[in-house]
């Protein structure tokens, strides 16, 4: 789910370095606060690099002949928590990106976002915990129910998180205008492929999880709260879920409705495509009128770096024209020549 | 070699890459890692039909590639997991978009066939600049960079940690494949009753190991930073280099040149 560069334009990019970065700082001020001895900080190297040798290992999955991996982001989490997660995830995302080319530079804050943030934050706040403080399985003996949450929380979390993932990079990549693939069909061919992954990436997780439960739970976070009255009941994890389905299914709807772009439907309708049903918006007229707001289109529109997507003053939108070919073709002959000398020098310093 | 081992050679590779000496080496690592992120910038921003204008950024990269003294067909073979990645989104293009963008005689030219060439050339210019930045800096040169930019110290000290322990623990994640996988001929993977065990006995060693790094930092004076005993600094031809790229980058990025050039002849 590593995004390169070329995918991402820089103004989405730049929203996904603002968006990861306040997450992170978020989680560094946290950390602060409940590690002023700075204990925690071997810990986590440990852990993400445990983590990052660990997704190199193949696991057979039973029956298909193929191989899956685990999920990193729910390991980190139940191992150091959220925030520690989240920044020790980011670690790896650029280890990642620096020394094996996975991900782009630019493209670091979307795939901090779309690989740690849900695996960190959705997946623990809104899946493993409270499935891991409820009362599910309560029937059980308590170390068999234990494990039963522990193996509910892993695959219900990578399954949701990856989902989320692989939707961002659909939405990512459709708002950077970077493919032709209609937004539908890209996330019709993004999303299944990555329920399968999610499937199995959490069936591997949770046997780890329940490996390390069984050794030394202490390293667990939120598996030993033997206090029944803190326990939520399952109602209340149901009830958690199916807010955040809601919130997830309500965004979600905005974009993936049959209207190229829902929000903008929703506020000026369609009467093209027979909907008429809006809030009645007139596209050219839309906003408060004001001196300041003309005057602020204004300097937008001199200053923009790329304003809509194409350049000022362009009157070849293609900018391709045979003069263009010839100019291309002359500065290939030319990056040739610099590689075919560069090589000739090399040999020469090598064999003298 | 299995994939772990290839791993480690490659990481291995890089460090000894980045150890070498080349005018690109000797510059300062904040002022090349400005350089590429604004050449990323520079590269991603040119309009999806603008092939002509990209071609001139190659210019970058090559000459680094030259003065380096690193070879294109390492580049290649070290990317050749994420170039197809990168050239599979674009090949939608040709399909969708097949609106006429130029003819030679009867044959005409698509708008999409050129928006995946730029795509394909985006990716590949875009990696090549990282490539130029990881193989001629040392990590811990990066990492000392971004402590003087003002990033957090627990994440520039968290990244040295965990740079130092990845080649550790995937050397240990190589003997114990290569020990499981002696015992279990041809399979190929790990077998599905020891998912849980397998890596979480590493795990449960490497906590451990965290405690007893934790307590060795300790006793050598660890406050939460690591400290250089020189720092590396910007000099006057790091800030040349940095001026001549921006300004040849915002040249490239706003100039048409190929185009112009080409108006010349025909």
């Amino acid at each position: 789910m590593h995004m390169a560069d070329a995918l991402l334009s820089p103004q989405v990019a730049a929203v996904m370095y603002a968006a990861s970065g306040t997450a992170a700082g978020i989680s560094l001020s946290k950390l602060r606060k409940e590690d002023a001895e700075n204990r925690s900080i071997p810990v986590m190297a440990v852990a993400a690099a445990l983590v990052f040798a660990g997704q190199m290992i193949n696991y057979t999955i039973p029956g298909t002949g193929s191989s899956g991996h685990m999920c990193g982001g729910m390991l980190l989490t139940a191992l150091l928590g959220p925030y520690a997660g989240f920044l020790s995830m980011i670690v790896i995302l650029t280890i990642q990106c620096l020394f094996f080319g996975d991900g782009g530079l630019l493209a670091l804050g979307a795939n901090v976002w779309n690989m740690a943030f849900y695996g960190c934050f959705i997946g623990y706040f809104f899946i493993y915990r409270p499935i891991m403080h409820s009362s599910l399985f309560s029937g059980r003996p308590e170390k068999s129910a234990v494990r039963s949450r522990l193996i509910l929380a892993s695959i219900l979390g990578c399954i949701i998180t990856l989902q989320l993932g692989a939707f961002s990079v659909v939405v990512e990549t459709s708002l950077s205008g970077i493919t032709e693939l209609p937004f539908g069909a890209f996330a019709a061919l993004m999303q299944p492929i990555h329920l399968a992954i999610g499937l199995v990436e959490g069936l591997i997780t949770s046997a780890v999880l329940v490996f390390v439960y069984q050794s030394r739970p202490s390293l667990l976070r939120d598996v030993e709260s033997s206090d029944a009255s803190a326990q939520k009941s399952v109602k209340s994890v149901v009830a958690i879920l199916a807010v955040f389905v809601f919130l997830v299914g309500g965004v979600l709807s905005l974009f993936a409705s049959e209207n190229p772009d829902g929000l903008e439907w929703a506020l000026f309708g369609n009467s093209d495509a027979g909907y008429s049903e809006n809030m009645g918006l007139d596209e050219e007229d839309f906003g408060i009128a004001s001196n300041a707001s003309e005057t602020a289109g204004q300097i937008q529109e001199n200053t923009s770096f790329l304003p809509d997507y194409s350049f000022k003053d362009s009157d070849s939108p293609a900018g391709t024209s045979v003069s263009g070919i010839v100019g291309s073709a002359m500065v290939a002959l030319a990056a040739v020549g610099i590689a075919a000398l560069g090589g000739y020098f090399r040999k020469k310093a090598f064999k003298g | 070699m299995n994939k772990i081992d290839s791993a480690i050679s490659e990481f291995r590779q890089m460090d000894e890459l980045a150890s070498g000496n080349s005018p690109v080496h000797r510059l300062e690592a904040g002022i090349k890692l400005a350089v590429t992120v604004f050449y990323i910038i520079c590269v991603v921003s040119v309009d999806k039909y603008r092939l002509s204008m990209l071609t001139m950024m190659i210019f970058y990269p090559l000459l680094m590639f030259q003065a380096a003294g690193l070879s294109m067909s390492g580049f290649f073979y070290k990317l050749r997991y994420v170039l197809p990645l990168v050239c599979m989104v674009g090949v939608f293009n040709p399909l969708l978009d097949t609106s006429p963008m130029m003819s030679f005689g009867n044959v005409s030219v698509s708008g999409g066939m050129i928006s995946m060439l730029t795509l394909m050339g985006k990716g590949i210019f875009c990696l090549m600049a990282s490539y130029v930045l990881v193989a001629t800096t040392r990590f811990d040169s990066i990492c000392a960079a971004l402590g003087r930019a003002h990033v957090p110290r627990v994440m520039v000290t968290l990244m040295l940690l965990t740079y130092r322990y990845v080649s550790v623990m995937m050397q240990e994640v190589s003997v114990m494949s290569e020990a499981y996988a002696l015992r279990a001929p041809g399979q190929k993977g790990i077998h599905i009753s020891a998912w849980g065990s397998f890596l979480g006995q590493m795990l449960l060693r490497s906590m451990d190991r965290a405690q007893e790094l934790y307590s060795s930092m300790l006793l050598r004076g660890f406050d939460g930073a690591f400290r250089y005993a020189s720092g590396e600094r910007a000099k006057t031809r790091d800030f040349v280099f940095l001026t001549l790229c921006l300004l040849s980058f915002a040249v490239m990025r706003f100039v048409d040149i190929p185009e112009l050039i080409g108006s010349f002849f025909v």
